[in-house]
């Protein structure tokens, strides 16, 4: 068991962000989780309470036993913003976890270009950011993120900000990354389709009493297809959980 | 390529327009003052410079060696109120940034001294540092820390939250986010504020030099009101412009265009 939620409520006295209500969950290691629900739902309130961003109302996190306290390395995170630091070029960037951990030079090296290959990036290690297209950017947060060997990745829209077709080439990656390094994934989308894409289980949240409204497992083979029959009827059916009206 | 040459030519064409303009402004000042003093006697010669008279001072000055030696100790004079100034602001605003209580008690104090001209600190240095050049000092310090201070505060509390949220959750403790998140991105701002904080320092440079009689360009001035040589004073004045201009060129210009251009800003 690695990611534990128990009655998790966190509530604003602004109404800037939006209420959490009661969630409690289970991520199993190596599990997809994806998150869905209209805007408002509090899909990233409950994303910033696991990253130690924020903390519960009431309630409790624990990773692997311990309380969540505050943000961690074991728990990174990976924002709809690309979050990259400009005044550092691509492979400085991407090892900007590792030094702050005091991993040695030549380890962040070899492991820097392990996942930029892995991203088909290792041509740009030398490019400032602002010369990259944001899917590049992107690929590259991804990279940082993956180098920390994190407990859990937690990912906030990673692609929404990107036009269609370099979502859909990321998804897929992420994707064929997952499937080769069976990382925890806590994956934000109002996107049903990108969802089902890519989890073992899609949570729904709503606006009542209890912000989970549903969990949905996925039992599709991977590499999945959009247009498989299978596919269709667990988006149709998610699609009509997001937007019943309670 | 055709491009970059069109760029370049009009560039050239841009740096002819302004000397042909500068050029212009002699010419009328010089026909001014043919009129004006030679021919209808308005004005009186001791109280009307003009380009001959000044290029005469020029002359003067730099054989004399008065000039170089009125420069050079103004530059230096300044570097120096200059350098004490940034400690002491970015100190002083990295504290108010840093603390709520400051940054809500301390910084409208800061922000209205900021705006008193630094004329108005000569009467206490004189008293507390007599006719020295710590009293000159003391005047370039107080006219421009405080604006150093302001901007320091505001650079920092621009740096984008996601910076500092981002760095948080790959492990950062503080002290790594003020070191290798904060100082970065608020450099860009940072240096704007600290180009703005030298002008600042080098208007209260003038201030206190002309109260004093250290070698410097304000004394060279304040001489040549002395000698009733209005060419002198006049001659003073375009070299603290150029000066003021040189250093802003040269240094500050230069350091911004290298913190854009790596960020892609340019």
């Amino acid at each position: 068991m690695s990611l534990q939620l128990k009655n998790v409520t966190k509530t604003f006295h602004d109404s800037g962000q939006d209420a959490v209500r009661n969630v409690s969950l289970e991520i199993a290691d190596g599990e997809f989780v994806c998150v869905v629900g209209k805007s408002g739902c509090g899909k990233s309130t409950l994303l910033n309470l696991i990253a130690g961003l924020e903390k519960p109302t009431s309630g409790e996190i624990r990773m692997d036993g311990a309380p969540v306290t505050g943000p961690g390395a074991d728990r990174v995170v990976m924002f709809q913003e690309h979050a990259l630091f400009p005044w550092l070029n691509v492979i400085q960037n991407v090892k900007f976890g590792m030094e702050i951990a005091g991993v040695p030079k030549q380890e962040q090296e070899e492991k820097a270009m392990k996942y930029l290959r892995l991203m088909q990036l290792e041509d740009y290690r030398d490019y400032a950011v602002h010369q990259l297209s944001g899917g590049m950017r992107q690929r590259v947060a991804l990279a940082r993120a993956l180098t920390l060997d994190s407990r859990i990745l937690l990912m906030d829209e990673p692609f929404s900000a990107l036009d269609k077709q370099t979502s859909n080439r990321l998804r897929a990656e992420l994707q064929d990354i997952w499937m080769k390094t069976r990382r925890t994934i806590f994956f934000i989308t109002h996107s049903v389709e990108e969802a089902v894409y890519l989890a073992d289980r899609v949570i729904v949240l709503s606006g009542g009493t209890d912000s989970v409204q549903d969990i949905v497992p996925i039992e599709l083979e991977r590499p999945r297809h959009v247009y498989d029959d299978a596919f269709v009827e667990y988006r149709r059916r998610i699609l009509g959980e997001v937007q019943k009206e309670l | 390529m055709a491009e970059n040459m069109q760029k370049e030519n009009s560039k050239a064409t841009k740096l002819l327009q302004q000397l042909l303009f500068l050029l212009g402004v002699v010419v009328l000042w010089q026909l001014l003052y043919f009129v004006g003093v030679d021919v209808l006697d308005i004005w009186k010669p001791y109280a009307m410079p003009s380009p001959a008279g000044v290029w005469k001072s020029l002359l003067r000055l730099v054989e004399s060696g008065t000039l170089f030696a009125a420069i050079g100790n103004s530059l230096l004079r300044g570097m120096i109120g200059f350098l004490i100034s940034v400690t002491a602001g970015v100190l002083l605003g990295f504290l108010m940034e840093r603390f709520p209580f400051l940054h809500q008690n301390m910084r409208p104090f800061v922000m209205g001294i900021q705006t008193l001209p630094s004329v108005c600190w000569v009467p206490f240095s004189i008293l507390w540092f007599g006719l020295s050049e710590q009293a000159i000092i003391f005047v370039v310090v107080m006219g421009s820390a405080f604006s150093i201070a302001i901007a320091t505060d505001n650079a920092i509390h621009h740096v984008p939250p996601l910076y500092k949220k981002a760095a948080l959750t790959m492990g950062a403790t503080q002290q790594q986010i003020y070191r290798k998140v904060i100082l970065h991105a608020c450099l860009p701002e940072l240096v704007s504020g600290l180009k703005q904080g030298w002008s600042f320092a080098w208007r209260a440079l003038m201030s206190g030099e002309v109260m004093t009689t250290c070698i410097g360009l304000g004394q060279t001035l304040i001489t040549g009101r002395n000698l009733a040589d209005i060419n002198q004073v006049m001659l003073v004045m375009i070299i603290i412009v150029l000066v003021g201009i040189l250093i802003d060129q040269i240094f500050f210009r230069s350091l911004e265009r290298r913190i854009y251009k790596k960020r892609g800003l340019a």
